[in-house]
């Protein structure tokens, strides 16, 4: 492991002032400890943000949605009665994430900011494209668990639970720097590796997120989410779907349908949910749908399977939505 | 750093990167929780932090300065086990005896917080360690006979 200094400030505005000076942010450490373990990251400097407490937590204003500080552990929302009352889709989103150890440390901000699970990424013998290399070795490599849909130059996959889930929910985030704070569309906070960003994320230099938003109007729709892995601890999605939508006279509005594990991003389709505007959520609706979500898809040698999982999994989420 | 391991105020010199589960073991002379997966996957060096399960290869000994930190040297000994240790041994859930500390540790923080959990409580809250030896059924015995020792 390499050297690295650290820091465990109390004040959001010291921690901010560390991150624009080049800092690295540690928040539960679940990831980013296995990353410099074992030479992938080489953090210099970390800023420990635990310490901040007006991070930590979530709570809901009447007519404003749903506020959840980037600093709650995961089993918080996981284990609140409350909010799965409130917001079912996030505890099932959170209930097959990781291990209960992995929950109690892990938190909102890094679970969105966690980095992709590529093996080859992962290996720090490997020099592949996303870690400055001039190939993605997925391509001709072993590739059951990269994108079947939506990669450039590089075939790693949006790796959270949690991501899929909020999107689902309109949900927003806030972003702080020392130069201030701006909001901004959780969904656009995930980029496909591309040209000159070689990165999962679009935060700028020195910026945090502090907080997701999710809207009032999102509470008033239905969620659910699924989930494939290999086994049920600690395995992340082959491939997994966030879907809500509300059902009026049996009919369904305001569809949202989000796949993970299949894409560089949490993969959402406008076409695809607009054509279920005003279906009854049947197999044929929910099956068409799911084609127009994987049009495009261009499996490597070993993972065309995910393709039929999902085409599979979208129809079982939105058909559940509807019964 | 500092820190109170076991109800006991303790002091370490650690190097920043270094893992709590590194300096229990190798600093603090308590090699009961076991160093395998070194990320977050099999269990078998689960502590408590602050009364909270967690891996300790996971947790910065720098992050851990100034926190409570229970380790399975806390639990029992050989002489006076704790009823998850008395269990495992009755149930016979212990084979190579590698992941042992880790599931008693976990084991014991659910009964701590559900004295009566049932069987899917029981396996989500062990879902996060790993038994190669396929000793799960046993495990299971074990905590469900724990429970009614403790109740």
């Amino acid at each position: 492991m390499s050297l690295f200094s650290y820091t465990k400030p109390r004040a959001l505005s010291e921690a901010l002032r560390l991150l624009r000076g080049g800092a690295t942010a540690l928040a539960g450490g679940t990831d980013l400890v296995t990353l410099v373990r074992h030479g992938v990251a080489r953090p210099e400097r970390l800023v420990d943000l635990t310490g901040i407490e007006g991070l930590r937590g979530w709570s809901r204003e009447k007519g404003k949605g749903i506020r959840i500080g980037a600093l709650t552990p995961l089993a918080d929302l996981e284990t609140s009665a409350q909010l799965a009352k409130l917001l079912p889709i996030v505890r099932e989103s959170l209930r097959d994430a990781a291990t209960p150890q992995i929950r109690n440390v892990g938190t909102v901000g890094g679970n969105l900011l966690q980095r992709n699970r590529c093996w080859y990424f992962r290996d720090e013998g490997v020099p592949c494209w996303l870690k400055g290399g001039t190939r993605c070795f997925a391509v001709d490599g072993e590739s059951r668990y990269h994108a079947v849909v939506g990669a450039h130059e590089c075939w790693m996959v949006s790796p959270s639970d949690l991501a899929p889930a909020l999107i689902a929910c309109d949900a927003e985030i806030e972003v702080a720097s020392s130069l201030g704070r701006r909001r901004m569309k959780l969904a656009d906070l995930f980029v496909a590796p591309q040209g000159k960003r070689r990165r999962e994320h679009a935060l700028r230099e020195g910026e945090l997120v502090a907080a997701v938003r999710v809207p009032e109007g999102a509470l008033e729709r239905r969620g659910t989410y699924l989930k494939a892995m290999e086994r049920k601890a600690w395995s992340f999605a082959i491939v997994s779907v966030a879907a809500s939508a509300r059902i009026r006279e049996g009919r369904a509005r305001d569809v949202r349908v989000v796949l993970g594990g299949v894409a560089p991003v949490p993969w959402r389709v406008a076409a695809a949910e607009k054509q279920l505007e005003g279906t009854a959520l049947d197999d044929n609706a929910c099956l068409a749908a799911a084609d127009t979500l994987l049009d495009g898809a261009t499996p490597l040698r070993d993972n065309g399977y995910k393709v039929t999982l999902a085409r599979e999994l979208v129809r079982r989420a939105l058909r559940s939505l509807a019964g | 750093m500092r820190l109170v391991v076991n109800g006991t105020p303790r002091e370490a010199d650690v190097r920043e990167h270094e893992s709590l589960l590194t300096v229990l073991r190798e600093r603090l002379g308590l090699p009961g929780s076991k160093n395998a997966c070194e990320q977050g996957e099999c269990g078998s060096c689960s502590v408590l932090v602050d009364g909270e399960l967690v891996c300790s290869c996971l947790v910065l000994a720098a992050a851990a300065d100034g926190r409570r930190v229970e380790t399975v040297e806390a639990l029992g000994s050989a002489e006076r086990p704790h009823p998850v240790q008395r269990a495992f041994v009755e149930a016979g859930a212990v084979q190579c005896g590698f992941c042992t500390p880790g599931f008693v540790v976990a084991a014991a923080a659910l009964l701590r917080e559900n004295p009566e959990p049932t069987d899917a409580e029981i396996r989500e809250a062990l879902a996060g360690n790993i038994c190669r030896c396929t000793g799960y059924g046993t495990i299971l015995d074990a905590v469900r006979r724990a429970a009614r020792i403790t109740t």
